[in-house]
């Protein structure tokens, strides 16, 4: 109840800064959206389902995208996190890789893929590929040996092994690189999207800019952040909370 | 197991006759009596698990070998209990981790029913300390891992699972996670675990080691009623003489770095035993006389040498 309050005063307050701005005319509209106007721009772009399209496009690619991301990012980082070679290798090259914004590939993908969704999903896996793995390599090696042991001494092996034993028993030191991965993945394909007619939330955000419409930004802005705090929320807050009942594990946030 | 130590009454340790009991059955000449008679001429093929000049040495990180294990040869009958005791340091879980195929020995070979091993197998299931069970899985889940492993039908998996944490009296706890439940009531579903795989030979590391002496009384008439329901061969690794002297049917006695075999104790006391029982203790305090020596020398060469007398290859405890 008490945090309901705080959150309460704290938006409540942001709000009331931002229709008084809007009342002082300080800047005109297209500068400056009114609340009302934002309003009105999210309605008729549900209204006319224009949102509810590139929410959906949006949302394909990104699942795409990150389920790729998280399957080589998985290959990648046991093979990282098991052969020394591959560690002292490619573990130093994925780490500097990580200061790269992902977009920098959004010229090779278009020579490579043309200018087509796959370059799009090209973008979007090199922007979550890497925390994936780097996540994978490390809950590799944070897991307790003895759980590989014990699935060994059961009589798993190979791949049962992987997906019996390794895979359930890493899971609670990998969730929040994936989370991580997640979040780069929806960056990267806003990114993407904001630079080719795409019909995704990007391009719906960038016809916004085009028409001089502040408003529609805003909205498209408020959807971006909107899902992204949904998916983190149900999703990977929902994975957490499973794991840690399971575990007996408190929280760590 | 050796053959009805149940109905023999109550000398420690019980001679096979009079004869060689005056030819001076004591502990530390132990080999004179039954069980021991009946051990001795155990060959390595022979025998359920048997250990031929196994030796296990490997590089410290400063890069210097270290022998772990030293020629050790040891066997082990059908349904025989036997607890392997030494000082911290002397390779003891390292031997068993061996015996499960977990690692390889550096030469020497271990052998089940005369044949070589050469990897884990169902056939020996391991109870490890602490933190050996899946806390992603419930407690049923965890029963059923082996036999899913082994691929047996659904069915079977589920009766088994229940037949056996009824045998460690968790019959209610299937549907429960593993934080759930105390330390003694995990070792029990570990137990269950390791029974419902039905392997031959059950290898124990210091599996109540981390209990309270009252869960460890309980879980060592546990262990004692279920050896004796199920037959199957244990060996039972522990630094508590005391609990082998309770346990076992032959206590083996391993030196420090590097562990040989020191000496075995057959050990013929009426079951149940009791773990204050007089000639329990008094059992074990002729091996810990023994033992003694073992610890100070493992204790000087932490003083002094500054080694850690703790290692174990790759994460063993």
């Amino acid at each position: 109840m008490k945090r309901a309050i705080r959150y309460l005063i704290f938006y409540g307050g942001l709000f009331t800064v931002w229709v008084v701005l809007a009342q002082l005319k300080i800047w005109p509209p297209y500068l400056f959206p009114t609340p009302w106007g934002v309003a009105e721009a999210l309605y008729g772009g549900f209204a006319d389902h224009t949102y509810f399209i590139a929410i959906r496009v949006s949302m394909g690619r990104v699942l795409v995208g990150y389920g790729i991301s998280v399957l080589l990012g998985m290959v990648l980082g046991l093979g990282v996190a098991s052969n020394k070679f591959l560690e002292e290798t490619m573990g130093g090259l994925l780490v500097s890789l990580q200061s790269l914004p992902s977009i920098c590939w959004w010229p090779l993908a278009l020579l490579w893929f043309g200018l087509s969704q796959n370059a799009i999903l090209f973008v979007v896996v090199m922007g979550s590929l890497l925390s994936v793995t780097l996540a994978m390599e490390d809950g590799r090696k944070q897991m307790p040996k003895i759980f590989g042991m014990a699935g060994r001494n059961l009589g798993a092996r190979g791949f049962k092994l992987f997906w019996y034993v390794l895979l359930p028993a890493s899971l609670p030191f990998i969730v929040t690189g994936l989370k991580q991965g997640w979040a780069f993945a929806w960056r990267s394909l806003i990114s993407a999207e904001m630079l080719y007619l795409s019909l995704g939330l990007g391009q719906v955000l960038m016809i916004g800019r085009d028409l001089n419409d502040m408003s529609a930004v805003i909205a498209v802005m408020l959807l971006i952040i909107a899902i992204g705090y949904v998916v983190d929320g149900v999703v990977f807050r929902g994975m957490e909370r499973h794991l840690h009942n399971k575990w007996g594990l408190t929280p760590a946030s | 197991m050796s053959a009805n130590a149940h109905d023999v009454p109550s000398r420690f340790p019980i001679p096979v006759d009079s004869a060689l009991a005056k030819a001076g059955a004591s502990i530390r000449g132990g080999r004179r009596g039954r069980a021991s008679l009946e051990w001795r001429g155990v060959s390595p093929e022979a025998a359920k698990v048997g250990l031929a000049e196994i030796s296990l040495s490997y590089r410290t990180g400063a890069g210097e070998h270290l022998l772990a294990l030293d020629r050790i040869n040891l066997q082990v009958r059908t349904g025989e209990f036997v607890c392997i005791v030494g000082p911290s340091g002397c390779g003891k879980s390292t031997l068993l981790h061996l015996i499960a195929g977990l690692h390889q020995p550096s030469s020497g070979q271990v052998l089940l029913d005369g044949k070589p091993v050469d990897g884990p197998g169902p056939d020996r299931i391991m109870i490890f300390q602490e933190h050996g069970l899946f806390p992603w899985l419930t407690v049923g889940q965890n029963v059923e891992f082996g036999m899913k492993m082994q691929g047996v039908a659904k069915a079977e998996r589920e009766e088994r699972t229940r037949y056996y944490l009824r045998l460690v009296h968790l019959g209610k706890f299937e549907r429960s996670y593993i934080h759930q439940l105390s330390g003694g009531m995990r070792q029990r579903v570990a137990l269950a675990r390791a029974l419902a795989a039905e392997p031959d030979v059950l290898l124990m590391d210091e599996p109540f080691a981390a209990l309270d002496a009252q869960t460890r009384d309980l879980l060592h008439d546990e262990l004692e009623r279920i050896w004796n329901e199920t037959g199957r061969t244990i060996i039972f690794v522990t630094h508590n003489v005391r609990e082998a002297v309770r346990l076992g049917n032959r206590v083996v006695l391993l030196t420090f770095r590097p562990g040989r075999v020191k000496n075995e104790f057959p050990v013929d006391l009426p079951r149940p035993r009791r773990l204050e029982d007089p000639l329990v203790t008094r059992a074990a305090g002729e091996i810990l006389e023994e033992l003694r020596s073992e610890i100070n020398r493992s204790l000087e060469a932490e003083y002094a040498e500054g080694v850690k007398p703790h290692i174990e290859p790759r994460g063993g405890a």
